[in-house]
């Protein structure tokens, strides 16, 4: 396989360090304080901030390049079409105008709609790096191995790191099966039209699913005979206890939320802040 | 007579009395009238055709019978004195630590060391206690620096000492290993069987294998084996007893190469010493015999000139773009040949493949068709030409019915109805199929599935055939019959090149074997030659065949030619 989609890579950076359980909060606590604000300074310093932790991580580029380009047409097209569609919303939440261009009719160009739409495409921008973080550096185990310590009960837990463990393994199987079957003329490429597409994609389920269930019914049998299930609980070989740093992480996590929340509440007084008032 | 005296006062860790187990589903008992007992600190080697019940009987031994797969049982089993249905499957597993036969289907955990703690996790086992117990367990089989390791960046030997690692981790006194030879070349096999021995003698262990390549598991000494079929155990003997016996044959079991061409050269078995010890067994003055039945069977084989179908030139490819999968391979295939690529796992022998068929976008050279340059051909193109079949059946079937199955390609190449139904006929008439036209895919044995997938891919035309493992798992008498079909389409024109770890199915169907190592053809040769050279042999991880340990005990001085007239008299000899 040529591109390594979503699998977590091993490092010995920071933020590889940190227990997966603070990663999952840290990420929370961010994800909130980017949907509570539409402060266009705290955006600004959560995009640096976000971006910073990815370069702490050390996640190659090229691992989130094609997700990434995905993500930034999207984005494109979210702006625009928002445009289109309430072209004066800007100037209805900020309660200020100020025109810069007529397209004819009601488009009107305002810096208000232009900084609202800025601050909307900077939200989605902030969350992508944070999640790509979480998900890269977080060993699945360990992970569960977390959630099951705060209380979640362990055969979710075990479900979970299973789904990841099995992730690469049914992609594999997934490609070899498409593969073969393109070679007996069953087009999955643009070439073909959508319904055929569909069509020809749904023809790939079946020999998946028999091998997916071939392989469920080998892990069934290697679990139970290696002693699972035998109580309700169980124990975590890569369970690691919180350390100094993901107390620390998670500090300043809830920092960044605390001010951006005090801003909101007793400097700005709203959910948006205008920087256009007395323009 | 020294052996049963100091097996009776041993403990019986494993007793069956008049047992019988009929799975729910099944209409008659799987195992019948089996009386067995296992001694403390013997080493059983459990052998038996495919369907023989071997396996039910090793999960009799493990609780998956009857508590993951219920059933009827009639008579009594127990373990350690302890009543089967008493226990659970849980109790059983402190008494029978299992190895599953495919290391990749068996992993649980995301790094080596957690899969091997996944038993004591289970166990509620305290985290300081767990990571010492690891280490340790790590530590007898030689895998102490791979903890951190995905299990799925290991070889094939590593991965499976880190399942014997897991199913140790608990101190079970009973070790159980399910066709533990599947999927390892030959010489990663050896390992295995050596490493089992020594851990058997260390920690003293009761170990039970239970497989089908007999010859393989011989290379360690086994105190006893038995031989199932028909769901009841034929045979409860030593293995020098039951290589001289005729039951082996008699049950579709393959006896080690150098027995059979003893046989032919009609040695009388039962005058021989040590038999089944492959270094250490003595002919005892009756070399003279395999010298003149050589003699009187050699024959040569004149080569002949063929025109190249497939000719490839310096290619390159690698995943990464930096470790190279495939350096600057070149190879000329010919029209009608019948080939066989050899080498290590991982060694790039699939690989090669993929991009023969398109599969992978290599990064350099040129593969020709004939005299068409065919690096711009599409999948589809190229499947016209040139057909792969994958290793397992289940990946490539995606219809219910035979008929549509294979009909398959022919539809999404546009041909009108009438001539798939004449194409789709004539295929499922070359490949035994046609009386089974109608029917459902799943009423069909593996074998027979295989053929299906053969015959999808066949129904194009190719005038090459490119199979990954195609006998992977299957007994002696489905292997015979996969190859022989094989055999049919090659006699037909078809060229065939085969992927694979068996040193049987190389040297007796193939005439050229290519052996690869890291990425490079390091031989490219006739079979007999490949395993009868050392340097070749460890170089590319194969196994000497026995026929050329038996050519220089008997005073051959042309082990290459013996190994050459054995393969052409078995396949005179041959049943099928």
């Amino acid at each position: 396989m040529k591109i390594k989609l979503f699998s977590y890579n091993q490092l010995d950076t920071l933020i590889h360090q940190l227990s997966g359980l603070t990663k999952l909060l840290c990420f929370l606590i961010m994800i909130f304080t980017v949907i509570l604000t539409y402060d266009i300074r705290v955006l600004l310093f959560m995009l640096a901030f976000a971006i910073v932790c990815f370069r702490i991580s050390k996640i190659p580029f090229d691992q989130v390049k094609l997700i990434f380009g995905y993500i930034l047409v999207f984005l494109l097209f979210d702006f625009v079409l928002s445009f289109v569609f309430a072209p004066q919303y800007g100037v209805e939440v900020l309660g200020t105008r100020h025109e810069i261009f007529s397209f004819g009719g009601p488009f009107v160009l305002t810096w208000e709609e232009l900084y609202y739409l800025s601050c909307k495409t900077m939200k989605y921008l902030c969350m992508f790096p944070v999640g790509f973080v979480f998900f890269f550096t977080t060993n699945p185990s360990e992970f569960a191995s977390s959630l099951n310590h705060i209380g979640v009960s362990a055969k979710i837990c075990t479900t979970v790191a299973l789904t990841m463990r099995y992730f690469p393994d049914v992609s594999r199987d997934y490609t070899n099966i498409s593969l073969a079957q393109q070679a007996r003329g069953i087009d999955m490429s643009r070439k073909e039209k959508l319904g055929r597409r569909i069509k020809n994609v749904m023809a790939l389920l079946a020999p998946l699913i028999f091998s997916t269930m071939d392989r469920v019914d080998a892990i069934a049998n290697a679990m139970s005979l290696r002693g699972y299930g035998k109580t309700k609980k169980r124990t975590w070989y890569s369970f690691r206890a919180l350390q100094r740093n993901d107390y620390l992480a998670l500090a300043v996590c809830i920092v960044i939320f605390v001010i951006s929340l005090s801003i909101r509440l007793f400097v700005t007084k709203s959910y948006f802040y205008n920087p256009f008032i007395g323009w | 007579m020294e052996m049963t005296n100091t097996t009776i006062n041993k403990r019986a860790v494993i007793e069956f009395n008049d047992f019988s187990f009929q799975y729910d589903s099944q209409k008659r008992p799987t195992l019948h009238d089996v009386n067995l007992t296992i001694y403390e600190g013997e080493k059983i080697l459990i052998i038996g055709p495919s369907g023989s019940g071997k396996s039910t009987l090793g999960n009799c031994l493990n609780g998956l019978i009857p508590f993951a797969y219920p059933g009827k049982i009639g008579g009594s089993v127990k373990l350690y004195g302890h009543d089967l249905t008493s226990l659970n499957i849980f109790k059983c597993s402190q008494y029978v630590g299992t190895v599953l036969q495919d290391a990749d289907s068996q992993f649980v955990g995301l790094s080596v060391g957690e899969d091997i703690a996944f038993e004591l996790e289970n166990d509620n086992v305290p985290l300081e206690t767990m990571h010492h117990k690891v280490r340790e367990v790590a530590g007898i089989v030689d895998m102490a620096s791979f903890l951190q390791r995905s299990p799925f960046e290991l070889s094939g030997g590593q991965k499976q000492r880190a399942c014997l690692a897991g199913a140790m981790v608990a101190d079970a006194p009973v070790l159980l290993f399910d066709e533990p030879l599947a999927n390892l070349d030959p010489s990663t096999g050896k390992s295995a069987i050596e490493l089992i021995d020594t851990i058997a003698k260390q920690r003293n262990k009761t170990v039970i294998i239970i497989e089908h390549r007999l010859e393989d598991v011989l290379h360690r000494h086994v105190d006893r084996i038995l031989l199932i079929n028909h769901g009841t155990i034929l045979a409860d003997m030593t293995p020098d007893e039951l290589l001289c016996s005729d039951l082996l044959e008699q049950n579709g079991i393959r006896e080690p190469l150098y027995v059979a061409a003893m046989r032919y050269a009609d040695v009388d078995l039962s005058q021989t010493k040590h038999l089944s010890d492959d270094t250490h067994y003595d002919l005892n003055g009756q070399q003279h015999l395999v010298k003149s039945w050589y003699q009187a069977n050699r024959s040569v084989v004149q080569p002949i000139e063929k025109e190249a179908v497939l000719t490839i030139n310096d290619l390159c490819f690698s995943y990464d773009g930096i470790h190279p999968i495939l350096d600057h391979v070149d190879l000329t295939i010919h029209q009608g040949e019948m080939m066989a690529i050899v080498g290590k796992n991982g060694a790039g022998k699939s690989t090669l493949s993929k991009c023969i068929v398109g599969f992978e976008k290599i990064d350099g050279g040129t593969i020709f068709y004939k005299d068409l340059c065919i690096n711009d051909w599409t999948i589809k193109e190229r499947a016209n030409a040139i057909g792969y079949v994958l290793q397992n059946p289940n990946q490539m079937i995606c219809k219910t019915m035979i008929y549509d199955e294979v009909a398959l390609g022919l539809l999404s190449r546009g041909y009108d109805k009438d001539t798939i139904e004449t194409k789709v006929y004539d295929t499922l008439k070359i490949c035994g199929l046609y009386e089974y036209r109608n029917w459902p895919i799943c009423a069909l044995s593996y074998g027979q599935k295989k053929r299906v997938t053969i015959a999808s891919i066949l129904v194009l035309e190719p005038s090459v055939l490119i199979l990954d493992e195609p006998t992977a798992g299957q007994d002696y008498r489905h292997y015979s019959e996969i190859m022989e079909f094989l055999t049919t389409l090659n006699d037909r024109g078809i060229t065939i090149i085969l992927i694979t770890h068996d040193m049987h199915l190389m040297l007796e169907y193939t005439d050229r074997c290519v052996v690869i190592t890291d990425g490079k053809i390091i031989a490219d040769t006739a079979g007999s030659v490949v395993l009868s050279d050392p340097r070749l042999i460890e170089k590319a991880y194969l196994k000497r065949t026995s026929l050329y340990d038996l050519a220089q005990k008997c005073d051959i001085n042309d082990p290459v030619a013996f190994i050459d007239t054995f393969i052409r008299h078995e396949h005179k000899e041959s049943p099928l």
